[in-house]
């Protein structure tokens, strides 16, 4: 939740957490930040908050309230905004995680009520979101033609690489979360069976493998890395030898997959 | 509502035929769901229902200050489950309402929305700390070889038939009257910033218009319910392709899902219910139905 940290000359006096709708500041002791100090007005100005939004509004005081070092008299309050009154300062912080990503009090769903908001989408000012062109996507039956195409030979697993367009841009670039690095491609090699020699890249988020009906496993492109994890059959992928259980397991360079009775090699590229 | 005549009547035969029809629709769908906070906020206000036996499915996503946004999506989810099971003991979804000419499926699921709609306005009304609260709400029963679905503001409910993904609830979000009106393409709504505005939501006005829509269900059908926060962050062509590829482990899909839209930045809380139609669910209607279906 947002707060606001009273401090004068540099000196940190105390955190008012805002819990309320409607937060008093004044220099009177019922208000909810009393400041007692005579450039204080008895009531001197309020903050409304709503959901993750605050507003600060003047309450005609004498001195009158700056935010930022601009006289106000309405202000809709953004994280690290400084409200004074006299030589006191209020630093505003939004809720942490709101802060974190500007745009997520944005995204808070809120209601539009009909009634209020008259005639709904006309009334609204026509702005129309900038729109930046996006890869087209390409069908994705024509991706696993190509594919199933290339692994029919009977008998042998189907490498199935399903599309899956790359995420659009407004939503992947911003938030990379821990500031994970974008890993490497990789690549899984066939290494037995008449598809030996074969190799697949995986560039997608997810690419399954396996005979469907008999043994599924997915690898999955995330930003931490590469993972495997089984979809179905009764008997599980075999890493390095080792059986996996349902889990997804991390992928490392080199490790090699044994699916369905076929071995291949995970490798970066 | 029901005369007291038929009422007896249902009551009284009431525990064989439902037995009958509760083990065949708990073979006939399998479900999986998942919902998690996200990344960035602290707490889950969605709140997800579901059970196979009844062949429900509800997806709540609340909203309102600090934890009413909890209160009222659970309480959407809670009143509309006791109230259905309550229901279906003495009533079939595929009879008809006699008062308003509906199948019982339909008039339920109106009916308990209605109740939970009145149940959180009275909370936010009564109650400083809930004021304001509401919850956006996709409820689905499946019965008789079909599937009914009431929706209010923007979750979602989509179906993956046969390779094909589509939408089949529309929002109730300012965004979409933007777009029906032609004033913006669909293109350029995913870069609008007036995603989050909803039209109409669950608990913040004395009567709530739920959109009702039936569709048929067909073996192979999954069915999925969502939060905005996961159609707002993975798009739907992966969405779709990602539970193609992992149908045959529908917990996994779920899981899948949720992981994806945390992968992209997880901004919002996210909860997904898959419903996947196993085989024909046709509605036992024949006294020599009604025995076989005892045996199913």
């Amino acid at each position: 939740m947002a707060k606001l940290i009273l401090s004068m000359d540099g000196l940190v006096l105390k955190e008012y957490p805002l819990t309320k709708e409607r937060t008093s500041i004044g220099r009177k002791p019922h208000n909810d930040i009393q400041i007692d100090n005579l450039a204080v007005s008895g009531e001197h100005a309020v903050i409304v908050t709503i959901l993750n939004d605050s507003f600060l509004e003047d309450l005609g005081s004498t001195n009158g309230t700056l935010v930022n070092g601009q006289p106000i008299k309405k202000h809709f309050l953004q994280n690290n905004d400084v409200i004074e009154l006299g030589k006191y300062k209020l630093k505003y912080l939004a809720e942490v995680g709101a802060a974190a990503a500007k745009t997520a009090d944005f995204e808070r769903t809120m209601v539009l009520r009909p009634k209020s908001g008259g005639a709904g989408a006309p009334a609204e000012p026509a702005v129309p979101a900038m729109s930046t062109p996006r890869p087209v996507a390409q069908p994705v039956a024509a991706q696993a033609a190509e594919v199933l195409a290339a692994a029919t030979s009977p008998g042998m697993p189907v490498l199935d690489q399903r599309k899956v367009a790359a995420p659009s841009p407004s939503v992947s670039a911003p938030v990379a979360p821990g500031g994970a690095v974008k890993p490497q491609v990789a690549a899984i090699q066939v290494l037995t069976g008449t598809n030996a020699g074969r190799e697949l890249e995986l560039s997608k988020p997810l690419t399954t493998l396996g005979k469907p009906g008999v043994q599924v496993a997915v690898i999955t492109k995330r930003p931490q890395g590469y993972f495997i994890t089984h979809v179905e059959g009764a008997s599980f992928p075999v890493l390095n030898g080792r059986t996996l259980d349902a889990q997804a397991h991390a992928l490392g360079d080199h490790d090699v997959i044994e699916l369905a009775g076929v071995k291949m090699e995970f490798y970066f590229k | 509502m029901l005369t007291t005549q038929r009422e007896r009547t249902a009551v009284e035969r009431s525990s064989h035929r439902s037995s009958g029809r509760h083990i065949s629709l708990a073979s006939a769908l399998e479900i999986a769901s998942c919902t998690d906070p996200g990344v960035v906020r602290s707490h889950n206000e969605d709140s997800i229902v579901s059970d196979a036996v009844m062949g429900l499915a509800v997806l709540a996503d609340g909203m309102g200050g600090y934890n009413a946004g909890e209160v009222a999506s659970g309480m959407a989810t809670t009143v509309i489950a006791s109230e259905m099971e309550n229901s279906l003991k003495r009533l079939r979804p595929y009879d008809t309402d006699g008062a308003s000419g509906r199948p019982y499926g339909h008039q339920l699921l109106l009916d308990h929305i209605a109740k939970a709609n009145t149940s959180i306005y009275q909370a936010a009304q009564s109650q400083p700390q809930y004021s304001g609260m509401g919850t956006t709400l996709v409820a689905g029963l499946f019965y008789d070889n079909v599937v009914a679905f009431a929706h209010i503001g923007d979750s979602r409910a989509y179906r993956l038939r046969n390779g094909e993904f589509t939408q089949i609830t529309k929002d109730h979000s300012l965004l979409q009257e933007q777009i029906d009106s032609g004033m913006i393409t669909a293109e350029q709504a995913r870069f609008s910033h007036n995603k989050n505005l909803v039209t109409r939501a669950l608990g913040i006005d004395p009567t709530v218009d739920a959109e009702l829509k039936q569709y048929d269900a067909r073996p192979g059908d999954i069915y999925l319910l969502c939060s905005d926060g996961l159609n707002d962050m993975v798009p739907d062509e992966d969405i779709g392709s990602t539970l193609e590829a992992l149908s045959a482990n529908l917990k996994l899909a779920a899981q899948q899902l949720v992981q994806m839209a945390n992968d992209n930045g997880g901004r919002d809380n996210v909860s997904v219910i898959l419903v996947r139609v196993l085989r024909d669910y046709a509605a036992p209607r024949g006294l020599l139905a009604r025995m076989l279906g005892w045996f199913k």
